[in-house]
């Protein structure tokens, strides 16, 4: 008994230095956050919490969690149909598999390469604005609405969408052809079919979707660091100007309860996620 | 008879309809970037001077060196901090495999963001040990694209019996180290590759540790020069672009149609409740 116990523990050893490495640089760092909030000068204290009820970063929370919402909606919606459109052809067809693919990469394709696509496309100079405003004399070219929250919005729609496509796709195969045909013989309309059928059991899976496109657009940071230079109307973003600017002075650990927000927002979102998936898998499988 | 046919049309025409719509949406912004980075605004019609300078300009070709020896540094460092860790649960640890997979996967959960401002403390000593080069970011990177390369592997090995490949050669006189290099190994070399192509498009799409530590990588690079020159910072963007797609599409193909439908339909974040691989 004993040694097996010490068989036990002895090849447990060999995962060591993945663990040691883990601890370094994921679990100390984020326990630096938690601790980091709640210390001013090396003493406990309340200080930076207190410093998130500042007028301009609750604006910008708000200004957050609006553009979290809105682009998990809208990626919601438009990836729910483009996966119906999907799902609805050949299982192994080639559209399936190209769609697929695509969003694989689009749904990582945030960042820098993002912002400039569309400065390309629909900034001052950019290609659609000037095409636009010719066409139909508009005033996009001398517009700097992309740079604002409503440009976010529609930068952001760019990966949610591709994202709510591939998680909500396993969901959509889980909806057995079988029980539209039983619906129909039994009289129901296509409207009834998904009234009763289709929307309660897709439900779970849409919400839980949205919870994670919501987390994704609240910790994205790449995209919108690239359109907005100046000015923080994103929490992403105030935590930036608190690691860089040297004009908060005296509120130097204000990045590590900006930080803190952002983690316990994420992990709210992502805890009531796994809890809607949990529910969606008992029927999946 | 008739109605149902009336149906399916219908169906065919919303499948059309929301296929065109979002297709152009997601073509248009890199049609665009093409148009753009191509266009002559001294004369009329098309100048690649823009594309040139990807090689010539010397800032631009030093991040992209810099970002394309990170990339393969963070693979590297994936693969020997992971593959080994991996196989071992597999074959003595099974009690700590969920663990390990939490922690994998915990990176999804904690925005880059929020790991770098903790990490304040770690990248002084990182500076203070190796030097201020960009080059120790491959060992923050290694985190970053864990829970990507962990699903790829993961993978890789329940396609094949770890446990019984393992006792074959161990009953031969095989070591531990030979079971692991020489038997298992060669036998998830596609995992392998889908881990490193994954990590690799995820390096050089980095931006959020590079900005914010002050090195100059690709991305970091692109974001600064569009200041000087926006047409040169599109083109570099198109082109990493492509890069990274091309990495990602070819991986897809290449681990096979049976396999590729999990890789590719695997979701991004964790699902706890899984079912499990033998079922389907």
């Amino acid at each position: 008994m004993a040694r097996s116990r010490v068989a036990r523990l002895s090849s447990a050893l060999g995962l060591v230095p993945f663990l040691a490495y883990l601890v370094i640089f994921l679990i100390v760092p984020t326990l630096a956050v938690a601790v980091g909030a709640f210390t001013t000068a090396g003493r406990p204290s309340l200080a930076n919490v207190a410093g998130l009820a500042d007028g301009a970063i609750l604006n910008s929370l708000w200004n957050s969690i609006v553009l979290s919402a809105v682009t998990a909606l809208i990626g919601g919606v438009v990836g729910a149909l483009l996966a119906y459109a999907v799902v609805t052809g050949r299982p192994d067809g080639l559209l399936r598999r190209l769609v697929t693919s695509i969003c694989g990469v689009l749904a990582q394709f945030g960042g820098v390469t993002l912002a400039f696509a569309f400065i390309a496309t629909i900034s001052g100079a950019g290609v659609v604005s000037i095409w636009l405003d010719a066409t139909f004399g508009t005033a996009f070219t001398s517009s700097t609405w992309l740079f604002e929250l409503r440009g976010l919005m529609l930068v952001y729609s760019y990966f949610q969408i591709p994202l709510m496509v591939i998680v909500f796709l396993p969901a959509l195969d889980g909806i057995r052809i079988q029980w539209r045909e039983a619906a129909s013989n039994l009289g129901a309309t296509t409207w009834q079919y998904w009234r009763h059928v289709g929307l309660p059991l897709l439900t779970p899976a849409f919400l839980g979707s949205l919870l994670l496109l919501f987390a994704n657009a609240f910790a994205a940071y790449a995209t919108a660091a690239a359109l907005v230079s100046q000015g923080s109307p994103i929490i992403p973003l105030w935590i930036r100007s608190a690691l860089t600017s040297e004009v908060l002075l005296g509120r130097e650990n204000l990045a590590y309860a900006l930080a803190l927000e952002m983690v316990v927002v994420v992990a709210i979102v992502m805890v009531a996620y796994s809890l809607l998936m949990k529910r969606t898998a008992r029927w999946l499988q | 008879m008739s109605a149902s046919s009336a149906a399916r049309t219908r169906l065919q025409v919303f499948r059309v309809v929301i296929l065109v719509l979002t297709g152009a949406f997601f073509l248009i912004p890199l049609l665009a970037m093409l148009d753009f980075s191509t266009r002559d605004f001294l004369a009329e019609g098309r100048t690649w001077a823009a594309w040139g300078l990807l090689v010539t300009d010397p800032l631009l070709r030093g991040s992209i060196i810099i970002s394309l020896v990170l990339s393969l540094l963070t693979a590297l460092g994936m693969i020997v901090l992971l593959v080994p860790t991996m196989i071992w649960v597999r074959l003595r640890v099974q009690w700590m495999s969920r663990i390990v997979e939490f922690l994998c996967l915990l990176p999804l959960t904690v925005p880059p963001l929020v790991i770098i401002v903790g990490l304040k403390n770690v990248t002084l000593w990182l500076n203070y040990l190796i030097g201020d080069t960009p080059y120790w970011l491959a060992f923050l990177y290694v985190v970053l694209v864990l829970p990507y390369a962990y699903r790829a592997l993961d993978a890789g090995l329940s396609a094949i019996n770890v446990t019984i490949l393992a006792e074959a050669a161990r009953g031969l006189g095989a070591s531990w180290l030979t079971v692991i290099a020489k038997i298992i190994v060669p036998n998830i070399k596609t995992a392998l590759i889908s881990a490193s192509f994954i990590s690799i498009a995820l390096v050089l799409g980095e931006y959020t540790f590079a900005s914010l530590l002050n090195f100059d990588t690709l991305q970091v690079t692109i974001a600064l020069q569009s200041k000087a020159n926006a047409q040169e910072s599109v083109a570099a963007s198109l082109a990493s672009i492509i890069f990274a797609a091309a990495l990602l599409i070819v991986l897809s193909f290449v681990s096979g149609g049976r396999k590729a439908r999990r890789t590719v339909g695997t979701p991004i974040a964790p699902i706890p409740v899984e079912p499990t691989r033998e079922t389907q």
